[in-house]
């Protein structure tokens, strides 16, 4: 197990770039603690699969270097990085057994037969594989196919993480939380440095301790899902998380009231003193669930426009217009909508400002 | 009637039958949401309903014209696949103009055309692109410009934004159910996902192994599904169930829970039945005095960035819990979930709805055809 | 299945299955027909059951020349596919190289078959052939028309570089099928080159090399026009196969009964092989263990 630095990483496929848009990954520079599990969420082309092939060395990266344990692996290839990987489609050696497909990686460094055997049945044990020992790798489900990829890097007692490529991409839906918990469990088993490439939201929140979102070769924010959901430091992961996404409306300050073309927000005293200090185009943010509807005009209220209703079961979709500008208001199974015209309340503890797409803070 | 109609029709391909006996009425203006899981019939439907298969039996009406055996390309029919089908050849504004080349439109009317429907699915600005220039999404966008510049009286789409991230499916959701609305067509659009039929709202035909069954205004079906099936095809995650028996003025759920008997279900009478309880009415705290307690461990809580769920056991029983916001419990972890009875269906042992908390509990005819 | 079901696309069927009848299943039966005969004159024939096909039996020119072509087929596909496999390695993955060695490949397919024979009978002639020359100045004697393993290295010669190209190519093709990431797999398994090329090139190229076989199979015991110019059949009855001698019978006794009891056991013979080669190589890998 090893904790991974990445130190000043930019990665451009083009020979000579030119400019920013060359780079795939513009510049990162974090650390990977040792046995935390991290997912690698972004929308497809952000980078995430070339700073995934960055770590486990199949990418050697335009500049900067890799660090593991503090040792520079930046030109070493995978095999002799001691990582695993299981990618989109499982990856079997079709003409093995189970067995033979366990052991493949340890007969290949030599570990002694009784050792292969032990360590194959304990890790055929964790993927609950031992009924399939005997059999043909070929024949099983895709669900089976990809612990046993899984597993293969699970029998080496030397591996220094394991990378995930969109794994569950080929498993039943139905089947997806099954793996989803194996791989939980194994982490709270194991304790291995586990990092998880995916494009969505669930999987990586479920899967994550901490989930790096990525967007256009960078990175926009490393934090809990809490901290996702709840703190989203970038517009672009308030409106990447969370089914719809953040409302962000473009705004001017004046005091303590964000004015939207012509409607006047409240904010409260500490968003107000961070609003001060902000320079460029300001943005105000509010998930759909804190904005509040009701008929009345209230002490705060603001008037809006109710262009659509959906009713998505469990909750309701209140698409509105504010001066002008479209946002979502979801409410809970049962609560009444307002006809025609409501009155919207931004509570001023869930208002967010955003200067040049960054949380102001 | 204005539109098609599906008069007792069958299809079977050698010995198996992929569907049995359907009978549907969808009339131009309307959108109908087929939903099932995969290989459930709704592709086959549609491609009877195209004109691309003939059924084994049974008759297809449109606009009160027998059309049974009439070719696709007598029809006014366009479709939509969940593969990218585009003219790999073909820039997009060619790829939407092809439709239209064979009606004998004029050239200014099809430059019209095309660059109308491209403006509604915001690809307006590349038309002179190649499909294998564009995203997977704009690609998707392409297609379904090509399929809506036809103005076809049929227009069916089949599990279209499948391949698509959430992102992308969910502005398309919105933009198609906007554009669906302003059609003088039928639009038929399948799905696995009860997410996006609620989203999609209109009309809706439930399927599952090549049989209807229900039909009727999708937030409607939503609210009484008709057995215990309906009910679980239609809720993500599945509805959950329990065993439970109604002695007295009690109902006995498990081995370990007991409430009266209250509001809708006040005149269930004495017997056995499964409750079906939707994963968001299960509660993390107590919510009203009226709430059943269960003890359960959990098993592991997924979280979609915008709620919880957390698959959890009873005993022998698999429960889901879907709750607001993120809550990262852990594996193995006992908690107490609450539940207010008023949220209960009630199916008799065969599955069918005996009473739905939507039901009001007043009249206990059932709101369902028998 | 849903095809089944469209009886209008039968008659699109129907110009193939006439042209099937044309040119196969009416001279085959016209076959059938006169390995039952015995033909006298043109339009005088007496039906004489099974005899030919006993005859062809119990002839020893036959049997030799029935062991003669199993180890000249077994012999070519035990040179040919492991080298067209070996030269598909080799070859570049990406660049110029791809374009330029698939040419250089292709090249010897595209000859027509009885070219080949002269090009190689100069090629080997002791006189004046370069490679026939060149062999017999460093001392050695070689003269494929009057020495029968002479002549044998050089129609294997000739096969080999004219057909193991067709191997190449095809397990080229099966080779840049696999993705990238089974390599990639197999890397960080730590797997040797040998590993990699037994465990995983070897097993997604089996469906190429199971049509590479048959089709060197059935050429290779098919095989007429390189020893007819070559040798023709000769020295001796060295290199008379099957076909060769079929035609020696039909064309060279006037035998047309004999000679058609000939081809159906030819014909059968053939069937059956493809048919075992086809069964235990779609097996391999997939139930038994190898």
């Amino acid at each position: 197990m090893a904790c991974i630095e990445l130190n000043e990483i930019a990665h451009a496929y083009v020979r000579n770039p030119a400019g920013e848009s060359d780079y795939a990954i513009k510049r990162i520079h974090n650390v990977w603690d040792d046995g935390g599990a991290y997912a690698l969420l972004g929308p497809s082309g952000c980078g995430k699969t070339t700073l995934l092939n960055i770590i486990s060395g199949l990418v050697t990266p335009s500049r900067g270097r890799v660090l593991y344990d503090g040792r520079d692996v930046t030109a070493m290839p995978p095999e002799k990085r001691n990582i695993a990987q299981v990618f989109q489609f499982p990856v079997l050696y079709d003409t093995m057994t189970v067995f033979d497909n366990l052991a493949f990686p340890l007969r290949n460094r030599g570990i002694e037969k009784n050792e292969v055997i032990k360590r194959v049945h304990e890790v055929a044990e964790i993927l609950d594989l031992t009924p399939f020992l005997k059999k043909k790798a070929a024949g099983l489900a895709a669900d089976a196919k990809q612990k046993i990829s899984l597993g293969r890097g699970l029998v080496r007692s030397d591996v220094a993480a394991i990378l995930f490529d969109e794994p569950l991409t080929v498993i039943d839906p139905h089947l997806k939380w099954h793996l989803r918990r194996k791989l939980k469990e194994i982490h709270e088993q194991l304790k291995l440095t586990l990092i998880y490439v995916t494009h969505d939201q669930m999987e990586a929140l479920t899967f994550a301790e901490k989930v790096v979102v990525m967007y256009e070769g960078e990175i926009v924010q490393i934090g809990t899902p809490q901290d996702l959901v709840e703190n989203p430091e970038h517009t672009f992961v308030g409106y990447f998380i969370g089914s719809p996404g953040m409302n962000l409306l473009s705004c001017t300050l004046n005091g303590n009231v964000a004015h939207i073309d012509g409607a006047r927000i409240l904010l409260d005293q500490k968003t107000t003193e961070l609003g001060g200090k902000a320079r460029g185009k300001l943005e105000l943010g509010i998930r759909p669930k804190y904005l509040e509807l009701s008929s009345e005009p209230g002490k705060n209220g603001v008037p809006a426009d109710i262009k659509a209703v959906e009713d998505l079961g469990s909750y309701k979709i209140v698409t509105l217009t504010l001066a002008g500008k479209t946002l979502q208001a979801k409410l809970p199974e049962g609560k009444p909508v307002p006809g025609g015209t409501a009155w919207l309340v931004f509570p001023p503890q869930w208002i967010r400002l955003f200067a040049d797409g960054r949380l102001v803070k | 009637m204005m539109g098609i109609v599906l008069d007792s029709v069958t299809k079977k391909v050698v010995a198996e039958t992929h569907l049995n006996n359907i009978s549907l009425e969808l009339e131009i203006g309307t959108t109908t949401v087929v939903l099932g899981h995969t290989l459930a019939g709704k592709t086959t439907l549609l491609r009877l309903m195209a004109g691309l298969d003939r059924p084994t039996s049974g008759r297809i009406l449109v606009n009160g014209r027998d059309v049974t055996g009439m070719s696709v390309r007598k029809r006014s029919v366009s479709m939509v696949y969940q593969q990218f089908v585009n003219y790999p050849s073909l820039t997009v504004y060619k790829n939407i103009a092809s439709s239209l080349k064979m009606s004998g439109m004029s050239k200014i009317e099809i430059d019209r055309k095309v660059r109308e429907t491209a403006a509604m699915l915001h690809i307006e600005d590349l038309l002179d692109r190649f499909p294998a220039e564009l995203s997977g999404g704009q690609q998707q966008r392409t297609a379904i410009a090509r399929s809506l510049a036809k103005d076809a009286d049929l227009l069916l789409l089949d599990e279209p934004l499948v391949n698509l991230d959430y992102k992308l499916r969910e502005e398309l959701q919105v933009e198609l159910q906007d554009i669906f609305k302003k059609r003088e067509a039928i639009v038929v659009y399948t799905t696995t996902e009860p997410a996006e039929a609620l989203m999609l709202g209109g009309n809706i035909v439930v399927i599952d192994e090549g049989r209807v069954l229900q039909t009727g205004s999708t937030p409607e079906v939503y609210h009484n599904p008709a057995t215990l099936k309906v009910a679980q095809l239609f809720s993500d995650p599945p509805i959950n169930y329990l065993n439970g028996a109604v002695r007295g003025d009690a109902v006995r759920l498990e081995q370990d829970i007991e409430f009266p008997l209250d509001g809708h279900l006040k005149s269930v009478p004495a017997g056995s039945y499964i409750f079906g309880i939707r994963p968001n009415h299960f509660f993390l705290s107590r919510v009203s005095d009226k709430d059943a307690e269960l003890r359960v461990k959990v098993e592991l809580a997924e979280i979609n960035g915008s709620e919880t769920f957390i698959h959890v056991s009873h005993g022998d029983s698999r429960l889901v819990v879907q709750e607001d916001g993120v809550n990262p419990l852990r594996i193995g972890q006992e908690i107490t979930i609450y539940v207010n009875p008023a949220c209960f269906f009630v199916y008799d042992t065969a599955g069918a709805l005996f009473a739905s908390p939507f039901n009001k509990g007043s009249d206990r005819r059932p709101a369902w055809p028998a | 299945m849903e095809k089944w079901e469209n009886n209008k696309a039968w008659f699109l069927v129907v110009p193939v299955l006439a042209f099937v009848a044309f040119s196969a299943l009416i001279p085959l039966m016209t076959v059938v027909n006169y390995s039952v005969q015995d033909i006298l004159a043109p339009g005088e024939s007496v039906f004489v059951g099974t005899e030919w096909f006993k005859k062809v039996l119990h002839d020893y020119r036959l049997h030799d020349a029935l062991w003669r072509q199993f180890l000249f087929s077994g012999l070519v596909l035990l040179i040919e596919m492991p080298l067209g496999i070996l030269i598909a390695l080799a070859m570049p993955k990406k660049g110029w190289g791809v374009s330029f060695s698939l040419v250089t490949l292709a090249l010897p397919l595209l000859i027509p078959w009885n070219t080949i024979g002269s090009i190689w009978i100069i090629f080997t002639r002791p006189d004046i052939g370069l490679f026939g020359a060149a062999i017999n100045s460093l001392g050695l004697a070689f003269d494929h028309t009057r020495r029968p393993l002479d002549a044998w290295i050089t129609l294997m010669l000739m096969e080999v570089w004219h057909w193991t190209p067709l191997v190449a190519l095809l397990a080229y093709a099966g080779l840049r099928a696999i993705p990238e990431m089974y390599y990639q797999a197999a890397k960080i398994d730590g797997a040797s080159a040998w590993s990699t090329f037994r465990y995983i090139q070897l097993p997604k190229m089996r469906g190429v090399l199971t049509i590479a076989l048959l089709l060197r199979f059935m050429d290779s015991f098919l095989i007429y026009a390189e020893p007819f110019v070559l040798t023709g059949g000769g020295p001796g009855d060295a290199t008379t196969f099957l076909s060769i001698y079929l035609v020696k019978i039909a064309t060279g006794q006037f035998d047309l009964g004999m000679a058609s009891a000939f081809s159906l056991i030819y014909f059968l013979i053939v069937l059956l092989l493809c048919f075992v080669f086809y069964q235990v190589l779609q097996n391999v890998g997939k139930g038994a263990r190898i």
